[in-house]
């Protein structure tokens, strides 16, 4: 387990280290830095200063060591709309895109396990074909067709839900639906999927052929068998379609998270701001996948004992 | 050697009727589905009624046929600017499945490529190889897509560069394992006893084995390169106006939801019509190839 955990971490900083490395050399190689790094409106001093800082009057090379400096000192630049430290506007929209994201992982799991629960076992009736059908739709339909129909229907027709902002309660509704349909969709059916491979299980026979009631039967002996699976697939997913997804939602519901923020700085070229968004992102998905992958070894019995190869 | 490979055709007609024969009813919907929408796309300069960018300042905003203040020349309404809804309705489903076929083919060119180099070669180039596959399926690629297309710009190159980035790493994986398993195999053995070049066996014994998967992966990526387009377009982030991109006029025509709905309506059921059919049969060709997922 020790040897296992410490490999998947070094992988895991490795994949850090190209990524930072690929983002390095994508924007330095693209065109001239110091238009990258400090963008236009700023006094000829503040120019010469900054430029000194970020080391843009040296070689490539000694550009990348600055480059990587900003990883120890937290100088990640400054945005050339808000001239303030882009760390700064990354952190405090962190916790709304969290509030987010945690209200559609609750509704992911309310909805779909159940859902999922059922399909398997009514798989030949109209419930499994039933729930089968929207989870393709929650699949087939795009997440911003679904958020301009909701909005169309439920804030300009009835004119029942706000359409910007994060005020209220009211305006978790339609975002939360939005981000987790493709979640919903996707989860749906790996319960479902797991739930008939457990149901086809010896040990269901033996369960049941003690006589234990039959929601006892489900959900004791398959429900818990077919969690791992489940939870395993919820927690290598969710991170990379949430992100993925929060950038559509958030931009379209002017939610004040990082997917929003990452979009409005491509549209107003805020390199800065973009540059340190992704990262941010893509280091946070890496990390929570990595932690997925640990705990799910941990949890194995198997893996915890033989130390995997 | 020529048998073998005239005798992949006839294999291949066989392979399509029985997809046939045991598709339902919705799937072979799904193909028609998208067979017209193809014939539609191709056809669109013959049977588009206007150029999708001519403006007409006199006929703004108008209304579908049917409702109030409707001109009968514009069957689906204009925008804001005057154009012809239809038309750019069918020039942006023209545009929207061109960039995904360019997209897909050139992806699988190199995925496929590099993913058959992976596995015949081995050793390092395998390494790095799957290296670079690992590095990027850690990273969401919405991410990777709004970068590279804010560095290096909007226009429909860059659209198509960064499309095609999108999936080669699902060719190569998955192509690197079939030829791992398939170099294994004697026939690839007894064809490297014969004499034939690393590249003939690529050729004549590794492709027409490697088909199956292909086709399956195509399908797949081809829907999900649609999402991705039209999601980035919807943004505006892709191809930059006033060319018509199905999910660039959804985008735009936002601001007219309340008022104006169709300019939003029109091009949103046409994506619909599209995703419902790629996916579906992208849908198909996963559960054919995965077997767990066979009827039971």
């Amino acid at each position: 387990m020790a040897r296992y955990a410490a490999t998947t971490l070094l992988r895991m900083f490795m994949t850090f280290f190209v990524i930072i490395t690929m983002v390095f050399f994508a924007t330095r190689l693209s065109g001239n830095p110091i238009d990258f790094v400090i963008g236009q409106g700023i006094t000829q001093e503040d120019r010469v200063l900054l430029t000194k800082y970020y080391g843009l009057d040296g070689s490539l090379w000694t550009q990348y060591l600055s480059f990587l400096r900003a990883f120890t000192d937290g100088q990640f630049g400054l945005s050339f709309l808000e001239r303030r430290p882009v760390i700064d506007i990354v952190a405090e929209r962190i916790w709304p895109s969290t509030q987010l994201l945690l209200t559609s992982i609750a509704l992911t799991i309310l909805v779909s396990i159940p859902a999922g629960i059922l399909a398997a076992i009514y798989r030949r009736g109209w419930i499994g074909s039933t729930v089968m059908t929207v989870a393709f739709l929650g699949y087939a339909v795009p997440n911003f067709v679904l958020a301009t129909f909701m909005v169309l229907v439920f804030s300009y027709v009835l004119n029942w839900l706000p359409v910007v902002g994060n005020g209220t309660a009211l305006h978790f509704i339609m975002p939360t639906i939005t981000l987790s349909a493709a979640l919903i969709a996707a989860l749906t059916r790996f319960t479902r999927n797991a739930m008939l491979d457990v149901l086809g299980q010896d040990y269901m026979r033996t369960a049941r052929a003690k006589g234990l009631p039959e929601r006892l039967v489900i959900l004791k002996h398959g429900l818990r068998n077919a969690s791992i699976t489940v939870l395993s697939v919820l927690g290598l997913q969710v991170a990379a379609l949430a992100a993925a997804g929060s950038v559509v939602v958030e931009s379209i519901f002017a939610w004040p998270g990082i997917g929003d923020m990452l979009v409005r700085a491509a549209l107003t070229r805020d390199y800065p701001v973009l540059q340190f968004g992704v990262l941010t992102v893509a280091i946070a998905v890496i990390a929570i996948n990595t932690l997925v992958d640990l705990a799910y070894a941990w949890a194995d019995p198997r893996l915890r004992q033989a130390g995997r190869v | 050697m020529t048998v073998a490979v005239s005798a992949s055709r006839p294999v291949l007609i066989a392979a399509l009727r029985d997809l046939w024969a045991d598709a339902t009813p919705m799937q072979r919907f799904a193909v028609g589905l998208g067979v017209s929408l193809a014939l539609l796309a191709m056809a669109t300069p013959l049977i588009a009624p206007f150029d999708p960018n001519a403006q007409s300042l006199l006929s703004r905003l108008r209304p579908p046929i049917g409702f109030d203040r409707a001109k009968p020349d514009y069957l689906l309404g204009t925008d804001e600017l005057g154009r012809d809804m239809l038309s750019r309705c069918l020039y942006g489903l023209r545009l929207t499945l061109t960039l995904a076929a360019l997209g897909s083919v050139i992806g699988l060119l190199f995925g496929g490529s590099l993913g058959v180099v992976a596995g015949v070669v081995g050793g390092r180039t395998d390494t790095v190889i799957m290296a670079a596959v690992d590095t990027q399926i850690a990273v969401p690629f919405t991410l990777i897509a709004i970068f590279l297309l804010t560095l290096l710009g909007h226009s429909i190159t860059v659209m198509v560069f960064v499309l095609a980035l999108y999936g080669w790493e699902n060719y190569a994986r998955i192509l690197r394992g079939e030829t791992r398993k398939l170099m294994r195999m004697p026939f690839i053995e007894a064809a490297r006893a014969a004499g034939a070049t690393p590249a003939r066996i690529a050729r004549r014994h590794l492709l027409p084995n490697l088909m199956s998967p292909i086709v399956v992966q195509f399908t797949l990526s081809f829907s999900n390169i649609i999402l991705l387009e039209s999601t980035l377009s919807f943004l505006g982030l892709g191809v930059q106006p006033p060319t018509a991109t199905l999910g660039a006029m959804v985008g735009a025509g936002r601001d007219y939801m309340p008022t104006q709905p169709w300019i939003v309506i029109a091009p949103a059921v046409l994506i619909l019509i599209v995703t419902f059919a790629v996916q579906t049969l992208g849908d198909w060709m996963r559960d054919r190839a995965d077997v767990r997922l066979r009827p039971r």
